[in-house]
């Protein structure tokens, strides 16, 4: 980024992409709202849900066509080194919005098992008020027992509903979790072996290294899926076993959902790579985003290991 | 492919919009329009407040109209209005052909009507709309509230993406697109003061996302985040909310304080007094509002340890914010004053916004907020903050540069008297809920006792009177856009200095394609 030529910024044409992808995530958005409130609109069935499907339909499709629209222009030369720069500077930023979401998620874990679980135990009270409540309420984290279970469902104030039973065993870091944690570490490695690749212009190791990633990403979702089905069917570990399932379920879909978006994005750039040829040592933009991402999700990971699952 | 095209015609001009003005434009009568929606919602509220008992709504509907009030207002027309003028007036401020990523910057706008259709539609779902209060506290949002919550859950995270995608464009459009010369420390305050809340905005609204994806699960998919009886905790809700709710109100406070060190120093014709303890203010500031966000909930139990922290820590914004108003004052002491409609709105949001800041600190000091707590004296401080600080000073940002943006001058004359009338008007609704709300009215109520009439009286004929110098504004910028007399003239304002003071009146349509050289 030396030199810097003010005079090529590309400012598009006027463009439909914004006002299709806006209108597309409406019907996906309110679709799925109207699905989840079981809205009829007097046509019986579930008008909402069909809505939502359309409405992810024409996102994706929108998606497609924006991401295709950008590449093409940069095949065409459109793309000057300082729209580049706006680029890198958007995904950056982005990855920032996203560790501010996840900030949250750890927030809520950290306060429910050093402040709020504690206190519902009757640490701290003065008045005793938490055990007037729940009384008999012992904290301990994993929390095995809810507050509802130990005092009985109908003995609970009124401004508490759902029915919570704490899971029969907990989740063991040292089986799945370890095993995924190999894997997304070392997909992080590999992505890097890909990106060092690429720079030094070697494209066959690149596309390898990129395959080796993308094998990993998946097995890790693979395994995620195993680990899920374990824990409903066999530890009985739901999002209604209290805040323990919760903080769980939370952390671990959310990551998990980043860990496809980052898997479909190397994806993209893999199939660009093997089918059209595209990136150079120093023309990757796509790629380089992508694989940001996916360290991003890495060390969201490395997080979640340490607080969901060993202590 | 020539960078030199003109506007596109008719419907697909602003729907296909690229161009920064274009959709600066949108944005600005996108939130003009909501302000009158959310304008609506306020003039119900006070003309049932006109006289104790309940005469025109039901309570249920009461809440709807307070909380509906709070949503609009803060996420449909005041944040909307500051992207728009942001939109409008950085690129040309930095010397930059457009925004960094103008296709999202499109984006960005056009989700706002898809979640505000998502909003207001939950006015005609069974249960009605969301009656919670605008800052949705559990369990009344999750256990207690309506089924239309799902639409506001999702409205919200709408609304989050769009000032998400907004706010990056701003950033990158700030570090990637200055015009040589044009370092870091020569960017006009506005630009400086939408860097900082840009930077907010990406830390912020993610936090919103997640305290209503909680929200959410608790509803739908049975987890317990904010209920006892798994384990949660409903204060839980509250410190994420602030979390996200304190940086908030300095995200619409900023840009209004950029505006007012832009127009200051024009009817000074003085330059700012202390640039740089100005641009270090407002980053104390943005830095601070990520520290402080549970003075909003005193009364709902914290050790006396974070009780202490957070009244000592929230009332170290005072030296920030006092820096910059005594910056305000020293530019204009000595300058060749003169009072015209944006310098008469500035003058009035120092004034009223100390004033605002000033019952700041008395609710910062938690054993008197105990008191406060609830109580019509927070709705009008922040009011005084939010209306005389946000609105007050959109209102001039207006006024300064509805002549650049539309090559006509307004009249001058009904300009000052619709000052006149809002500051009447305004003072006249807000100053009376100090006195109503130490006496101990609570907030959020259809009715109150005998003692409080008088004043909620002149509070409802004062917001009639506040309402109307709306109209009357609206009347005026239609009159200026359609036959206001010409004004060509680049300057427009003789103190006027920033390179969007160099450019045609009205701006071309594509503005600086070659950057200036800024010395």
């Amino acid at each position: 980024m030396a030199s810097i030529d003010h005079e090529s910024y590309y400012v598009p044409d006027s463009s439909s992409l914004a006002v299709f992808t806006a209108v597309s995530s409406g019907l996906l958005i309110g679709g799925f709202a109207a699905g989840l409130n079981g809205m009829t609109f007097g046509e019986g069935g579930s008008v909402g849900w069909t809505v939502s499907v359309v409405g992810l339909v024409l996102f994706l499709a929108a998606l497609f066509t924006w991401f295709r629209t950008t590449i093409v222009e940069n095949r065409a030369g459109m793309a000057s080194a300082q729209l580049k720069h706006s680029y890198v500077l958007g995904i950056q930023w982005f990855i920032f919005s996203e560790v501010c979401f996840f900030v949250v998620f750890f927030g809520t874990l950290f306060y429910v098992r050093n402040l709020a679980g504690p206190w519902l135990g009757g640490e701290g009270t003065k008045l005793g008020d938490t055990q007037a409540l729940w009384g008999g309420f012992q904290y301990a984290w994993p929390m095995q027992f809810t507050p509802q279970e130990i005092i009985g469902v109908n003995n609970q104030v009124p401004a508490n509903n759902g029915i919570f039973v704490g899971a029969k065993e907990l989740m063991h870091w040292n089986g799945i979790p370890l095993i995924n944690t190999i894997l997304l570490l070392t997909s992080s490695v590999t992505v890097h072996f890909a990106h060092s690749a690429l720079k030094a212009g070697k494209k066959a190791g690149f596309n390898l290294w990129l395959a080796i990633t993308l094998i990993l990403g998946f097995a890790f979702v693979g395994f995620q899926a195993l680990e899920y089905h374990e824990a409903y069917a066999e530890l009985g570990l739901t999002l209604e076993s209290g805040i323990y399932g919760s903080t769980f379920f939370i952390l671990t879909g959310f990551h998990g959902f980043h860990v496809c978006m980052g898997a479909t994005m190397l994806t993209v750039q893999w199939l660009r790579s093997m089918m059209k040829g595209d990136f150079t040592a120093d023309d990757h933009f796509g790629f380089e985003a992508s694989s940001w991402y996916w360290h991003f999700v890495d060390v969201v990971w490395v997080g979640l290991f340490l607080f969901v699952y060993i202590f | 492919m020539s960078e030199h095209h003109g506007p596109a015609k008719g419907i697909k001009r602003w729907l296909f919009a690229t161009n920064h003005k274009d959709i600066g434009t949108m944005y600005l009568w996108f939130s003009f329009a909501m302000f009158f929606v959310g304008g609506f919602f306020a003039m119900v509220i006070r003309a049932e407040l006109f006289q104790p008992g309940l005469q025109l709504v039901d309570p249920q509907f009461f809440n709807q109209m307070t909380t509906m009030h709070g949503l609009v207002m803060v996420f449909g027309a005041i944040m909307p209005a500051f992207v728009g003028l942001a939109n409008w007036m950085i690129p040309m401020m930095i010397g930059a052909p457009d925004m960094a990523l103008p296709r999202m910057n499109n984006l960005s706008f056009w989700l706002l009507p898809v979640a505000v259709t998502l909003l207001i539609s939950t006015f005609f779902m069974e249960g009605g709309a969301p009656a919670f209060g605008w800052t949705f506290y559990a369990p009344l949002s999750t256990t207690y509230a309506p089924p239309s919550t799902t639409f506001f859950i999702f409205a919200v995270h709408i609304l989050g993406a769009s000032s998400i995608m907004g706010s990056i464009n701003i950033l990158a459009t700030i570090i990637n697109l200055r015009a040589p010369g044009m370092t870091y420390m020569k960017m006009p305050m506005f630009v400086w003061t939408w860097a900082i809340t840009a930077f907010l905005l990406i830390a912020a609204m993610p936090v919103l996302a997640g305290a209503v994806t909680m929200m959410l699960m608790d509803i739908h998919f049975g987890t317990s985040f904010f209920s006892a009886a798994g384990g949660g905790d409903p204060v839980l809700f509250q410190h994420v909310f602030w979390f996200f709710g304190h940086p908030e109100v300095y995200i619409i406070i900023l840009p209004a304080f950029g505006v007012i060190s832009e127009i200051i120093p024009t009817f000074s014709r003085k330059p700012l007094f202390g640039y740089s303890s100005m641009v270090y203010a407002t980053a104390s500031i943005a830095f601070l509002s990520f520290i402080v966000w549970a003075h909003h909930m005193y009364t709902t139990g914290m050790p006396l340890a974070g009780e202490l922290y957070f009244m000592y820590a929230t009332m170290l914004i005072a030296i920030p914010t006092g820096v910059k108003v005594f910056n305000w004052i020293a530019t204009m002491f000595g300058g060749a004053l003169t009072f015209e409609a944006p310098m008469l709105f500035s003058v009035a949001t120092v004034f009223l916004f100390s004033l605002g800041g000033f019952t700041g600190l008395m609710l910062a000091i938690a054993p008197i907020d105990f008191a406060y707590q609830e109580s019509y004296f927070v709705v009008a401080h922040f009011h005084y903050t939010m209306v005389a600080g946000a609105i007050f000073s959109m209102t001039a940002a207006v006024y300064y540069w509805l002549p650049k943006w539309t090559g006509r001058m307004y009249n001058e004359t009904l300009a000052k008297t619709q000052f006149w009338i809002a500051f009447v008007g305004f003072n006249l609704t807000f100053f009376p809920q100090h006195f109503v709300g130490l006496a101990g009215m609570p907030r959020r109520t259809p009715d109150y006792a005998l003692q409080f009439a008088d004043f909620n009286m002149m509070s409802s004929i004062g917001s009639f009177i506040y309402g109307f110098a709306q109209l009357f504004l609206l009347y005026i910028i239609i009159q200026t856009i359609r036959s206001g007399k010409e004004n060509a003239d680049e300057k427009t304002w003789e103190g006027a200095n920033g390179l969007e003071w160099t450019l045609a009146s009205p701006a071309p349509f594509h503005t600086f394609s070659t950057p200036p050289t800024v010395k």
